[in-house]
């Protein structure tokens, strides 16, 4: 290891050289605790989602109640969740499962709203052409939703970018390691590579997720960039 | 055949959509249900594909209660039509109007070429088929709306104000070419309206609803002209019934001969064919063209040609009355011509005669005394 003293604070390449590959496994696995829980948290939040939307006085319970999931503090739901799912304090499993509630918290309303937003007219011409609930769902309700759910999507990924790092203080390896590194290379003098370097790929990871989700979302709506006529 | 019987339609807190409402749409015919604001009319049209479901009270097509098949298959046999079409944005056109093919098992690609065909049906050319339905106009979007509506050819249409929400010019070519479409399909229509004038012109019969799901009558258009059942029927059809109800007889009328001049004749000639001042210019395949009012020019008008019947000296006042058209329009023709004489021209345009507005009246006069306005209602 680099000794702390004389090396500057943005040497952050040079302290990647030194610890590649161990910093491309805790790359590896903050993007795969980031992004699970997203992927779980929205097969959760759609049939909520739809429930809230499809009975109108469900919404303001059920919105509300997930949204209060969000004030939960991280750390907490971290150490409780062992207790909820009887899982060991350093499996993963809870990471994934505390970022999965936060993800319900901010999609809930984004799916109840997304659905709402689907023309009057055009669902009553949906129903009465004889498409079933779900073939309503299926066939324009989702579809047309997708972009206001594609906009909830980045807002939840990019913080479950941020909010896996606080994971590294109850032991589970991930970028947030970095930071702890740093801190306690940092006793006898400040030690900064490999704060920077987290912040960097911490960064870095939340754009390449976001830029994936726009992308996705692009591919899916080819309605929506045609030139308007009128 | 679509009958309502005895249906009624009461909200929870006691209002009533529709009052014990009994009626009959005939087969291949368009039945309109016309009336103001808070009729009814719309919650009628809706209980026929069971949109809402009446209180009480059956509603039967071609003698089968509507009831007896599930909603969705009940509402894949017909046709539905709204005011601002209801388009899926997200689906190009030709997938719009191949929905219900391809939901009631036809394949993908018979769907797509059945749905392009139904596109030039309703006037769209082929080329609209990949577009989205943000990249059509609302008159575009309304024909589309009418071809996802034939596209499983349903034996039942309903419709609820399709052409509403578009300008008078395109909603006159719209209601023209429904017209059209109707004779060559025969489909049995229920048409919503709250448009007078649309109703008289579209319907074969027409139920007038007043406030409350009242029927008030039930009646052809001209008999409704004639003789309105009521004075809540008598206001809703309105002030100008008579002179609309002349759109029901045909113009028998014996035409005069009407001199003319082709555009570019001397002016000298124009002077001694006019009559009262006046005298029509047409063109060199005989279809009029304007009125020349020659005191008004004495020596010509400007142009190169000064001397000449030019294009820039006719009034253009005055519509065109076809042959073997109605009263109304051979009596608009004459009362919107300068020179008091209506023009009558044959299917290529070209000129036949004239007509006066006198002469319009006496034929009235005379039908009246014929037939005593007293059409069954």
């Amino acid at each position: 290891m680099t000794s702390a003293a004389g090396s500057a604070p943005w040497d952050l390449f040079g302290y990647f050289a030194d610890h590649r590959e161990q910093v491309l496994e805790l790359l590896w696995s903050h993007t795969w605790l980031s992004v699970l829980p997203v992927v779980v948290g929205l097969l959760v939040a759609l049939p909520i989602g739809w429930l809230a939307r499809r009975y109108r006085w469900a919404y303001p319970p059920i919105v509300s109640v997930t949204g209060l999931l969000y004030t939960i503090p991280s750390l907490a739901l971290f150490v409780i969740m062992p207790t909820l799912l009887g899982t060991q304090i350093l499996d993963p499993l809870n990471v994934v499962a505390a970022l999965t509630v936060y993800t319900v918290a901010l999609l809930v309303r984004v799916v109840a709203d997304g659905l709402a937003a689907v023309p009057e007219d055009v669902l009553q011409a949906a129903t009465a052409m004889g498409l079933t609930r779900l073939q309503l769902l299926r066939m324009v309700q989702l579809p047309l939703a997708v972009p206001v759910i594609a906009a909830g999507l980045r807002v939840a990924t990019v913080a479950n970018v941020s909010l896996v790092a606080i994971a590294a203080t109850i032991g589970i390896p991930q970028l947030g390691q970095l930071f702890i590194t740093g801190f306690q290379l940092s006793v006898s003098g400040p030690y900064y590579p490999p704060i920077v370097l987290g912040i960097v790929l911490c960064v870095a990871l939340a754009l390449l997720l976001d830029r994936l989700i726009v992308l996705s979302a692009r591919l899916l709506t080819p309605w929506q960039r045609v030139v308007t006529a009128r | 055949m679509i009958r309502f019987d005895a249906v009624s339609k009461e909200y929870p807190g006691g209002t009533v959509a529709v009052d014990e409402l009994s009626l009959t749409a005939p087969s291949g015919t368009i039945t309109v249900l016309v009336g103001p604001s808070g009729c009814g009319k719309t919650t009628s049209l809706r209980m026929v594909n069971r949109m809402i479901e009446p209180t009480s009270g059956t509603i039967t097509i071609d003698d089968r209660d509507i009831t007896s098949v599930s909603a969705t298959e009940l509402r894949r046999g017909i046709g539905y039509v709204i005011q601002h079409a209801g388009l899926f944005p997200h689906r190009t056109v030709v997938d719009n109007v191949a929905t219900v093919p391809m939901l009631t098992g036809t394949g993908r690609r018979q769907a797509r070429s059945r749905a392009v065909e139904l596109l030039e049906r309703v006037g769209l050319p082929a080329a609209f088929a990949d577009r989205y339905p943000a990249q059509l106009s609302g008159g575009q979007q309304q024909r589309v709306g009418v071809a996802r509506a034939l596209a499983a050819d349903p034996p039942v249409m309903l419709m609820d104000e399709p052409f509403s929400a578009v300008d008078p010019v395109v909603r006159d070519q719209l209601q023209q070419e429904f017209l059209r479409l109707q004779q060559e399909l025969g489909k049995t229509i229920v048409f919503v309206t709250h448009d007078i004038d649309e109703a008289i012109r579209l319907g074969d019969t027409i139920a007038v609803l007043a406030v409350g799901g009242r029927l008030a009558q039930v009646a052809t258009p001209a008999a409704l002209l004639a003789t309105p059942a009521d004075p809540f029927v008598a206001g809703f059809v309105g002030r100008d019934r008579g002179y609309r109800a002349l759109a029901f007889m045909s113009a028998e009328v014996a035409l005069a001969a009407e001199p003319a001049v082709a555009l570019g004749s001397p002016l000298a000639r124009a002077r001694d064919v006019a009559v009262d001042d006046w005298v029509l210019v047409v063109d060199e395949n005989d279809r009029p063209q304007g009125w020349l009012h020659l005191p008004a020019h004495p020596a010509g008008g400007p142009g190169p040609a000064p001397g000449e019947v030019g294009p820039a000296l006719l009034n253009l006042g005055g519509t065109l009355a076809p042959v073997g058209g109605t009263l109304r329009e051979a009596l608009d023709a004459a009362l919107s011509s300068p020179s008091g004489r209506g023009i009558v021209v044959d299917d290529a345009g070209r000129l036949v005669g004239s007509v006066s507005a006198a002469t319009v009246l006496d034929h009235v006069h005379d039908t009246a005394a014929d037939t005593p306005a007293r059409g069954g209602a």
